[in-house]
């Protein structure tokens, strides 16, 4: 009987079990229709549910009764949840979820600019490329000049992008502008930036079309993002034959906080005893050059930074002049320059962030410049004008001070908006001493006031806008500029993605060209129109650019009474137009990393003392570039090299000519093609090394290994019967250096650095 | 009769209110003995991931089932062959682990799946990753010893990480070996807290020893 009853009971309680048992069962899809598989479908506070299959089906059963509330989710959609009341009727529900826009989805923003930078997806260039590049040694613009927009201009440094001379350029760290990037100006001779690479965690590189956060550059904006705390703690020594380095960065114990400095001297004696230069030296160039900084992290999240530098230069070097045979120019150029950049983002809540920066920086320049007879003696007595003219001494006293401050929102989805304010002030004093020991000084003071607001709106992850808009005040001019930008992007289910970007930028004239004699002078402008398509996939990447940029109210100059050129007014114009091409694949070739870059340019202007409208002397028609790297494990050793080529360019001896009160072309030709390889290797002995605690980087790398003939434009004498040609100091150049790491094992940044 | 009546229903109500423990224990053990045939294909370890969630999110106080969940989510990062897809399936790994490591702190198994989430993102790209991701799985490696000496597994996935770096590298079997070694003396004495705590590892450290021979 009890056997019976216990049997009976049993069966009662599976019996009902298996009589309650409801499936509940339905398919799930986003707002197009699209099946989603792996969703997780579970009925809240039960272990009860199941996952969606490919076709996006789910079914699944339960014990339990009465209400409960279903939820679907998956990564990167909306979550899904609906009450439900379960009885015992089997229950069917179809769920539809909406994507959900996600950095890891969405379309990028990214016409006319390249990015380098170590963790974001989008980018085309790694930190560790830009030191690694051959041909760039090191330096930041080297780097840059191996991408497509980029001219070879080997005369003069800076970044000649689109049509656009250097000036047209601006450089930016942390969001202040740098004035004064590059060392002084040296005739004939491109300098180096002074700011070390390994300072930058990020680098934007923008070939036109750049954000409304940015102004005052009509081709081109460098947006530089220094690094926030060092990995560990290090000490580090180089040497080389160019000169003695080192310097510390301390992590504080809680790897909230860091503080550094370094200091660096260069002296090129032994590499110009070794390697001839054309210019006869009589000051070897020197340089020391020093840097400090603090960096923490605040309670609430935020970053402080504090950036300082300072260096000191000299240089002299003779060269003949062409106006009459056996005279020279002895050229010397001491230099004393400081930078201070201190910047606080900080969170604000509610996503609101800030970003407030602040940097100062002078530079002085001292140059003087000695016509001398050949045995190096200064000439005396009267010379004609056209001599005298370049027996002076200059000195020129800078002051730049910046006051940033942005502003950011974060909405849901990507959608941001960031507004704020800039303040710039520069003070340029010039004091210039003529062969008759006459001064003129002038001062040259601006007060620039910017206001911008820019708003970054996705519509899907595969369509995003970005609108912007920058306010200008130049006290200078007393005038406003409003400077529009806008872009699109679409993303194709490919994963490749199409832009456009379009904007208007406004420029002040360049401070040697004033004072100006015209009251109404107004910003020099251009309209940049950029469509691009760029597709970025297992380790390859591709991009094609196709750009338009208008010219308008261009400087020109007018002759002023000491014959200076200055600014009269707003008269010139151009264009700019041309097809670029990007291609870098690390996949097809194992253990190797090419990129090919190819730039087609066309482009003419009228501007400063141009007679007309001509193809400027800085613009090559076709500009390309191949770069490799290869690391070979084995020998510990990386292997670089880099081939450019460039068409020549136009060169024009220009002439006041009385008779049309304004500049003639006298005489013009175009210049050999530009061809050169470039070659380095780091050898990386310690590698490997278990425990080792110092770390050692040989680094050779050699500009021009085939020594091919280089021109890059051509002076005239003042008569115009003479003409010679813009060489570089020296057919080759070689390096040769080792860098030690003190305290650290680094092998495994070099394993995976060149993995 | 009577009284076996109400043995019978005290039995009964005994067993059903003891049933909520003894569901998870049932439930958990289910799916532990569903690891073996989940690696074989992502979707069966996208399955069981979402059904350790399911009893997590019931259960809402018990650290295992969320770690479990993100030890699927984990390895299903390792074996997504497109790399654009590894990040968000880590992050997923990622919010499931850091609710296990909220409920349970300090814990030397949670800290191994820290490292792997961090070594998954590493492997999209290392050349670029490595400075962030490559130490963040060694710290989290690091931690994981300390927090507890007798667990094998940080062990394992270290020598694991060092058979493949290559040699010139420091890496290879020779360097693999030490910490293989460890990780098999301590996969000897280690006994699990109970037969719900982690215990894997072992197969696939002798795996890697043969392969090292």
């Amino acid at each position: 009987m009890a056997h019976k009853i216990l049997l009976l009971l049993v069966g009662i309680y599976i019996h009902g079990m298996a009589w309650s048992q409801v499936v509940i069962s339905g398919r799930m899809t986003d707002q197009k229709n699209k099946p989603l598989a792996g969703a997780s479908i579970l009925l809240k506070d039960t272990y009860d549910g199941t996952t969606t299959d490919s076709s996006g089906y789910y079914s699944f059963s339960t014990y339990e009764t009465g209400a409960h509330i279903l939820v679907a989710s998956l990564s990167g959609y909306n979550t899904f949840s609906k009450g439900i009341q379960i009885g015992k009727e089997p229950i069917k529900l179809d769920i539809s979820v909406k994507e959900l826009i996600t950095e890891l989805k969405a379309v990028v923003i990214t016409a006319g600019a390249f990015e380098a930078s170590d963790q974001k997806k989008t980018t085309v260039l790694t930190s560790l490329d830009i030191v690694t590049t051959a041909g760039a040694n090191a330096d930041v613009v080297g780097a840059l000049k191996t991408l497509p927009g980029t001219q070879q201009v080997g005369e003069s440094e800076g970044l000649f992008v689109r049509g656009g001379t250097a000036t047209e350029s601006k450089i930016y760290i942390d969001g202040t502008l740098v004035n004064n990037f590059f060392f002084s100006s040296l005739p004939g001779i491109a300098t180096r930036g002074r700011f070390n690479p390994f300072l930058f965690r990020g680098t934007i590189f923008s070939s036109g079309g750049y954000s409304a956060l940015y102004g005052q550059a009509l081709s081109s904006a460098l947006i530089l993002e220094s690094k926030d705390l060092p990995d560990r703690t290090e000490a580090d020594l180089s040497l080389s034959a160019l000169g003695i380095g080192g310097g510390i960065q301390k992590l504080g114990k809680d790897k909230k906080s860091a503080w550094g400095f370094s200091y660096n001297y260069t002296n090129l004696a032994l590499a110009f005893a070794l390697i001839k230069q054309r210019q006869d030296f009589f000051t070897t160039p020197e340089y020391h050059q020093g840097d400090a900084n603090f960096r923490f992290r605040t309670k609430s999240g935020g970053f402080i930074k504090y950036y300082g530098y300072a260096s000191w230069n000299r240089t002299g070097f003779r060269f003949a002049d062409l106006d009459s045979l056996g005279v020279k120019n002895a050229f010397g150029i001491e230099n004393l320059n400081t930078y201070q950049n201190i910047n606080w983002r900080e969170n604000l809540g509610r996503r609101w962030k800030s970003y407030l920066a602040f940097s100062f920086s002078t530079n002085k320049d001292d140059i003087n410049n000695d016509l001398q007879d050949g045995d190096n003696k200064s000439l005396s007595g009267n010379l004609p004008s056209w001599l005298s003219g370049k027996q002076y001494a200059v000195v020129t006293k800078s002051r730049y001070a910046q006051g940033r401050w942005v502003l950011e929102k974060r909405f849901s989805g990507l959608n941001s908006l960031r507004i704020g304010a800039d303040h710039f002030y520069s003070r340029e004093q010039t004091r210039f001493t003529a062969f008759t020991g006459q001064q003129f000084t002038e001062v040259f003071q601006d007060n620039l006031s910017a206001l911008f607001a820019e708003t970054d709106f996705y519509i899907t992850n595969q369509m995003a806008v970005r609108l912007g808009s920058r306010l200008e005040y130049s006290q200078l001019m007393k005038r406003w500029n409003i400077a529009p930008r806008a872009s699109l992007a679409y993303k194709f289910p490919d994963n490749g993605q199409a832009s456009f970007a379009y904007g208007l930028f406004y420029q002040n004239p360049e401070s040697r060209y004033l004072p100006t004699v015209n009251p109404d002078l107004g910003f020099a402008r251009a309209a940049h129109y950029i469509l691009q398509y760029q597709k970025i996939s297992n380790q390859r990447t591709f991009r094609a650019e196709l750009f338009y940029k208008d010219y308008d109210r261009l400087f020109k100059t007018a002759t002023g009474q000491n014959g200076r050129q200055l600014v009269a007014g707003n008269n010139g114009y151009g264009y700019a137009k041309g097809l670029e091409i990007f291609w870098r694949d690390k996949k097809t070739i194992k253990n190797l990393d090419y990129w090919v870059s190819y730039s087609y340019l066309d482009t003419r202007r009228d501007f400063l003392n141009y007679p007309g409208s001509i193809r400027p002397p800085f613009a090559s028609s076709h500009t390309a570039s191949l770069v490799l790297k290869k690391f070979v494990l084995p020998w510990k050793t990386g292997f670089n090299a880099s081939y450019t080529y460039a068409s020549g360019r136009p060169y024009y001896d220009l002439a006041f000519d009385g008779s049309q009160n304004g500049f003639v072309i006298r005489d013009q030709g175009r210049t050999i093609d530009f061809n050169s390889l470039s070659f380095s290797l780091n050898y990386l002995p310690n590698l490997g090394k278990q425990n080792k605690k110092t770390f050692l980087v040989w680094v050779l790398s050699v500009n021009n290994v085939l020594g091919q003939n280089q021109v890059f434009g051509y002076n005239y004498s003042f008569n115009g019967s003479r003409k010679e040609p813009i060489l570089p100091p020296s057919r080759r150049f070689v390096f040769i250096g080792c860098f030690f790491s003190f305290g650290v094992d680094r092998t495994q940044d070099a394993i995976n650095n060149n993995l | 009769m009577k009284k076996l009546l109400t043995v019978l229903s005290i039995c009964i109500a005994t067993i059903s209110a003891a049933q909520p423990g003894d569901r998870f224990t049932q439930a958990m053990k289910r799916n532990m003995a569903a690891f073996d045939t989940a690696f074989a294909r992502t979707e069966s370890l996208v399955n069981l991931s979402n059904s350790f969630e399911r009893i997590a999110m019931a259960e809402k106080t018990q650290w295992l089932p969320y770690y479990y969940a993100a030890f699927c989510q984990v390895n299903y990062a390792f074996m997504e062959q497109d790399k654009s897809k590894t990040d968000a399936i880590a992050d997923k790994a990622d919010q499931l682990i850091r609710v296990a490591d909220s409920l349970m702190p300090n814990q030397s198994e949670i800290s191994c799946i820290r490292s792997m989430i961090a070594s998954a993102r590493l492997m999209v790209n290392p050349m670029q990753r490595y400075m962030q991701y490559g130490q963040e799985s060694e710290q989290h490696l690091r931690n994981a010893m300390a927090q507890d000496s007798s667990n094998p597994r940080p062990y394992y996935l270290k020598g694991q990480a060092l058979k493949y770096t290559p040699e010139q590298f420091g890496g290879g079997c020779k360097a693999a070996k030490e910490f293989l070694q460890t990780a098999m003396d301590k996969y000897a004495g280690f006994v699990p807290a109970s037969e719900l705590h982690p215990a894997w590892g072992k197969p696939q450290v002798e795996r890697l020893m043969k392969e090292c021979q």
